[in-house]
């Protein structure tokens, strides 16, 4: 039976990435190659049905062993739905757990970083969100040392966007200045 | 009529029920009402498969009406009919459970709207994999109770329940994906993925894939059911979520796991050849859970451990590979999935009465709540084993497999049993000790609310109720129907294990699984490896003549 050797190859290396990608710390590399593996996964099962054929769709005249095997495709099919769901529900966690703990070890992760090392607040892309009260169980003195920190980062932000917007009316005027000049 | 061709409906109610909550997510009362008669239907209809499996051997559902092994095939006997109807119960003590504790607290510590029709999905998936008849139905399955499991962990989304919730994701989805990685090579090697056709073609497979396979699924189901060296991720993420979810969480989604190691270890690969292994694994995950549990201070962490423990009890039973072995694991899993569920609920009542979890803070329950003392000591003792309750019994039918099988792994697993029947005891007593017998205010660092309490009932001898978090009556009564119904499968221990042992005896004889579902009584397993034998000899002789005539 002639197998793709092509396709084993790109499923190997996807294999090979995927792990190295979930032994990460950070979710979104570990979202990586989570979809990684769930594609590698897809094109193994993809093996299964032997060499490519005719596509499934009946006819008399056609010598059945000539088709593709039709099973393996609804197979992978459904599992890309799958991961689809999974993939879909693991982003919010990762946008859910970056709202709440940026600082938090567990969740340190390297896009964060860049983004809180960045600075420059941009009021609709990282807006902070609200503190949760909701947790009931943690006890209270965590939770009013996480809720300084908190409000610390948030005067912090607060203090960014004004200097920013200072900044950006000065600009704004020295630029009119400028063209006043010229005109 | 045939009353297995209602089985279907086990699954297709909730998931209509669940579609209809979704939409009536602004309608409270609504959600509750249709997510409770959904259920109350679909426990009907399991218990009327489960009366007409009573006696008979499996039987099947073609769905669509194409035959196997190219259509669906959904698969009804003993085994799958009493999970169905454990499952079913639990969930509706449980649904109960957490709308009185919604009513209860004003806060909403579980929001309704999407609380209702996640719930109805698990349950839809549990029931999928209980019923599945070939091994993608059954990952389905999996994949629908996963996502609603995803769904209730991390609701609310607070910090440590997404951090929770992260693991939990994470190792289900690799998990799920070993599952599929397995799926692929039984496909590639046999052609099939029905379970019936499995059965038979891969024992004619070489000994090297069938361990592979083998092997394979069994580690994605150990994930699942949370066998030692890949229970890890257990403990860690399921004391986090609301206490209701927790309670089905533990009692239900191991067992899905262990269910699927008994179909794997009886009707995909029945000869055997892992059950050393397999009693390593149940010695260790016995061993080791029940040390984890003794360190633990939060009395949901140690429930945890427990639970762990306690699969591996489900494991030595699998292990044994006897008649006895696997009757005693069908009424275990039973007992377990009530027992571990009632207690989960019973601890979430001590913490809103407590205020805590944690053995360091509580004290004085006894004397502040006397019934709430009953509720944890009948199946505290129940869990420990101690006769004449239901964990006495399933430890009995163990010992007593283990000593007619006879073997060292046997023995091994006998003594550590017995050892991990005490440290459980232990365990459970150390909480009754800590958070009931000693007065509140001798705890490490006792809660307001219970040293009031204490103060409360050494003024006049009554407590005012009203002064302290409510526990509403709709919250106490699924959790005395659950630590009843504990209790009373001591009564009906006898009908039970005469129904375990008929279901030991169709698991033990998966030549009746094959012939339920091609309806066929002229096949057997033996019969295929034959005739698939005697076709090599012919090959290999034609082969043979083709070459010396060249």
């Amino acid at each position: 039976m002639p197998i793709d050797l092509s396709l084993i190859l790109v499923m190997g290396v996807m294999y090979g990435v995927g792990v190295y990608l979930i032994l990460d710390r950070t979710m979104t590399r570990v979202l990586l190659g989570l979809m990684l593996l769930t594609n590698a996964t897809n094109i193994l099962i993809f093996h299964a049905s032997g060499a490519a054929g005719l596509s499934p769709l009946y006819d008399k005249s056609i010598d059945p062993a000539a088709y593709s095997d039709p099973l393996p495709q609804a197979l992978v099919l459904t599992s890309v739905v799958i991961s689809f769901a999974v993939t879909a529900l693991l982003l919010g966690i990762i946008y859910r757990s970056w709202l709440l703990s940026r600082g938090d070890a567990i969740l340190d992760d390297y896009e964060d970083q860049q983004v809180a090392a960045k600075g420059a607040y941009d009021p609709e892309e990282d807006a902070v969100a609200e503190f949760d009260e909701s947790e009931f169980d943690s006890n209270e003195s965590t939770r009013e040392r996480e809720f300084a920190a908190f409000s610390q980062r948030r005067q912090q932000a607060e203090k960014k966007l004004e200097e920013r917007k200072e900044k950006k009316a000065e600009s704004t005027q020295d630029r009119q200045n400028q063209e006043g000049e010229r005109a | 009529m045939n009353t297995v061709a209602l089985a279907p409906l086990s699954i297709v109610v909730l998931f209509f029920a669940a579609a209809v909550t979704f939409v009536l997510s602004r309608r409270e009362k609504a959600q509750r009402l249709i997510a409770f008669v959904a259920i109350v239907a679909v426990l009907a209809v399991e218990v009327t498969l489960l009366i007409s499996s009573w006696n008979s051997g499996p039987q099947t559902v073609q769905l669509g009406g194409w035959q196997a092994p190219f259509g669906i095939t959904m698969v009804v006997d003993q085994l799958s009919a009493l999970m169905l109807v454990v499952s079913s119960t639990i969930s509706l003590a449980v649904l109960v459970y957490a709308t009185g504790q919604d009513i209860a607290d004003d806060d909403h510590e579980v929001p309704i709207s999407v609380f209702y029709p996640t719930y109805l999905l698990l349950l839809a998936g549990v029931s999928n994999a209980f019923l599945a008849g070939d091994l993608f139905n059954l990952y389905v399955g999996f994949e629908i109770l996963l996502m609603a499991s995803y769904v209730l962990i991390t609701m609310n989304a607070n910090a440590p329940r997404i951090r929770a919730g992260t693991t939990y994701v994470v190792v289900s989805v690799v998990s799920s994906l070993l599952f599929l990685t397995a799926i692929g090579f039984v496909y590639a090697s046999t052609g099939t993925i029905n379970m019936a056709d499995l059965s038979m073609k891969l024992q004619t497979l070489p000994t090297g894939t069938q361990y592979q396979l083998h092997l394979m699924l069994l580690i994605a189901f150990g994930i699942k059911a949370a066998v030692f060296p890949l229970s890890l991720w257990l403990p860690d993420s399921y004391p986090t979520a609301p206490a209701p979810v927790t309670a089905v969480f533990a009692g239900l989604l191991t067992k899905v796991g262990v269910y699927a190691i008994i179909r794997t270890e009886t009707l995909l690969f029945p000869s055997g050849g892992l059950s050393t292994l397999l009693s390593i694994v149940a010695v260790l995950t016995l061993f080791v859970g029940i040390l984890g549990a003794l360190a633990q201070t939060d009395i949901k962490r140690m429930l945890s451990f427990i639970l762990i423990s306690h699969i591996g009890y489900m494991i030595w039973g699998i292990a044994l590979d006897s008649e006895l072995g696997l009757t005693t694991v069908v009424f275990y899993l039973a007992h377990h999935i009530v027992i571990q569920t009632g207690l989960f609920l019973v601890v979430g009542l001590m913490e809103r009465r407590g205020g805590s979890a944690n053995t360091q803070r509580l004290g004085g329950l006894l004397k502040i709540t006397p019934w709430l003392a009953v509720l944890y000591f009948i199946p505290a003792i129940n869990l420990g084993g101690i006769p004449p309750f239901s964990g006495f019994l399933g430890k009995v039918g163990l010992l007593q497999g283990s000593v007619e099988v006879g073997t060292w792994q046997a023995y091994l697993m006998a003594g550590v049993g017995v050892l991990v029947s005490l440290l459980t005891l232990l365990a459970l007593a150390r909480v009754w000790n800590k958070a009931f017998w000693r007065p509140a205010k001798n705890a490490e660092k006792p809660t307001a609310s219970l040293l009031r309490a204490e103060k409360d009932i050494e003024a006049d001898g009554v407590l005012d109720e009203q002064d302290y978090k409510r526990i509403s009556p709709t919250m106490v009564i699924p959790t005395v129907g659950l630590v009843a119904i504990g209790a009373l499968l001591t009564v009906v221990a006898g009908p039970l294990f005469h129904f375990s042992d008929r279901a030991s005896d169709n698991l033990r004889n998966p030549d009746l699984y094959i012939q339920a579902v091609f309806e066929d009584p002229s096949l057997t397993r033996q019969g295929y490896l034959d005739e698939s034998l005697a076709q090599q000899n012919t090959e290999l002789e034609s082969q043979e003549t083709k070459e010396t005539s060249e």
